[in-house]
């Protein structure tokens, strides 16, 4: 009884997780010559949300580094520590684009971006934070399809 | 960035003396390092970052916020305590301010002798005398009284070169201190060189970098509607990249103290220091 009750519960939990998309786990992500061409969920990002993440301060906060024209109108201060975000998606490809927020530090060790969707790697990250990404594998592809918008 | 650094360079070259202080076109004024070592170019004081509005009010002793507690150590200064019943004028002499020049701007050193010689900033020297010389209690760190009579002790050398020792029996604190100044913490997995070496001057969302000195502190900090330590802002700062921060007054900040007072060495102390 026990024992069966026990399988139900796996197999549930394995239809939940599958039912709202196959997530590709941190730790699984492989970036092949700076590009992640697999997005990390089925589900396709949102720009819109993308666009709130991108601003949020608690979020992915990009803006604390990266000025960005679209946003000029509804956000005051735009950081200047990395490049200005207008064109990227000109620039470089989706899968590109994916890579960068997941994991930059693959291309440039040194850079001051965090990696927004990396397994580990951190030092004395404070208890609230400890072992979890910055931004969730939806978190990122909407970001990414928020990028994609960035044409000129 | 780097069009800044190169006029600075140019100018400190031509004033030679090393504490001269250099008036640029782009309004930073910043001294020479005075080590070969030193990782910066130019050195400049956080003040120079802020609003013009947020520097006049640390000018106007009347206006700066962080002056009153500095009346307010002067008067502790003779009051009485402890078990030996002795106030610091009692062995100190009665002007604190200059009883205490030429102090503040050493700190963190070595002190004492035998059984009690530490590694102490100036917060751990005052309770020293304290706890052992008038058997008083510790102060809290980072309350108004210990704050308190920290800002008087470095402000007694307001205007003077800060000027850390970092051999000698330092330079191990030193190493360890240079060692976390460059290590990547928390999630967001920035080390403090990212921000205050290699992004000074830039803002970063709404706040404009600054080198990190510390030749201002304790400082008083509108954020904070008060005054805080040199440690409590490492602390913030950790804190701001999700990281778990070492503990105040204790070993971990001192050498990170230490070495980062050897990066604003020659920086004129501004203490009690007004920032946003
Ligand atoms: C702490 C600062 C910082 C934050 C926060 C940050 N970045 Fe960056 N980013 C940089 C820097 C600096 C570069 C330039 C490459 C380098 O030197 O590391 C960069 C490069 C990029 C690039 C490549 C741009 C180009 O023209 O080459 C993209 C795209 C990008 N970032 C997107 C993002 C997104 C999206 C976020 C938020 C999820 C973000 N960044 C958050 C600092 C940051
Ligand atoms: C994400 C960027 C960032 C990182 C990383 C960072 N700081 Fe800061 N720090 C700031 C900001 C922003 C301020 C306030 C504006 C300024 O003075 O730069 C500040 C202020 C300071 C100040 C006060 C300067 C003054 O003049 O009042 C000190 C000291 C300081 N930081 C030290 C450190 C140390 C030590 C570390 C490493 C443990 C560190 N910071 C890491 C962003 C950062
Ligand atoms: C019983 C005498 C006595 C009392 C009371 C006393 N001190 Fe001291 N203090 C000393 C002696 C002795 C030294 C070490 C001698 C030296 O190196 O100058 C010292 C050293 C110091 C130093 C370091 C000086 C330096 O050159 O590095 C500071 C700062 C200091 N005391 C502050 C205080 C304060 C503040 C009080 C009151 C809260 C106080 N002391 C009370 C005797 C005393």
């Amino acid at each position: 009884m026990k024992l069966r009750h026990a399988v139900a519960v796996a197999i549930f939990c394995g239809l939940a997780s599958g039912a709202g998309a196959a997530e590709i786990a941190p730790g699984d992500v492989k970036i092949v010559e700076g590009a992640l061409d697999t997005p990390l969920t089925e589900k396709a990002g949102d720009p819109e949300t993308g666009r709130a993440i991108f601003a949020n301060r608690k979020q992915g906060n990009c803006l604390a580094c990266h000025m960005v024209t679209d946003l000029l109108d509804t956000e005051q201060f735009h950081g200047e520590v990395g490049p200005a975000l207008d064109g990227v998606a000109d620039v470089y490809s989706v899968g590109e684009l994916r890579a960068r927020i997941v994991n930059p530090k693959s291309e440039l060790p040194d850079t001051i971006m965090p990696s927004f969707y990396r397994a580990g790697g951190t030092n004395r990250s404070a208890e609230k934070f400890a072992g979890k990404t910055i931004l969730s594998a939806q978190q990122v592809e909407d970001v990414v399809a928020y990028l994609q918008t960035l044409k000129e | 960035m780097k069009r800044v650094i190169s006029i600075l360079a140019g100018a400190a070259m031509l004033t030679g003396a090393s504490y001269a202080v250099a008036e640029l076109a782009d309004g930073y004024k910043a001294v020479e390092p005075t080590s070969e070592d030193s990782p910066l170019t130019e050195v400049i004081s956080g003040y120079e970052f802020r609003i013009k509005s947020t520097q006049e009010t640390q000018d106007d002793d009347f206006e700066n916020p962080g002056m009153l507690l500095l009346d307010q150590a002067a008067d502790q200064w003779s009051v009485a305590e402890g078990s030996a019943e002795k106030s610091c004028a009692d062995c100190h002499g009665d002007d604190p301010l200059e009883a205490m020049q030429g102090v503040g701007s050493t700190y963190p050193k070595f002190t004492e002798k035998g059984d009690h010689r530490a590694f102490r900033n100036i917060e751990n020297q005052i309770n020293h005398c304290r706890t052992e010389r008038m058997g008083a209690k510790a102060w809290k760190y980072d309350k108004p009284d210990l704050l308190g009579m920290t800002v008087l002790v470095r402000h007694a050398d307001r205007g003077e070169p800060v000027n850390v020792v970092v051999d000698g029996d330092a330079e191990a604190l030193f190493e360890r201190g240079k060692e976390m100044y460059y290590t990547r913490y928390g999630q967001l997995d920035m080390s403090c060189a990212h921000c205050h070496e290699d992004n000074y001057g830039n803002y970063i969302r709404a706040d404009h970098l600054s080198q990190g000195q510390t030749n201002g502190f304790p400082t008083y900090r509108m954020k904070w509607q008060g005054v805080g330590s040199t440690h409590r802002r490492f602390k913030g700062c950790m804190k701001n990249i999700r990281a778990e921060p070492f503990k105040v007054g204790e070993d971990d900040f001192l050498a990170l103290e230490l070495y980062t007072s050897w990066r604003g060495n020659g920086l004129p102390i501004e203490t009690p220091a007004v920032r946003n």
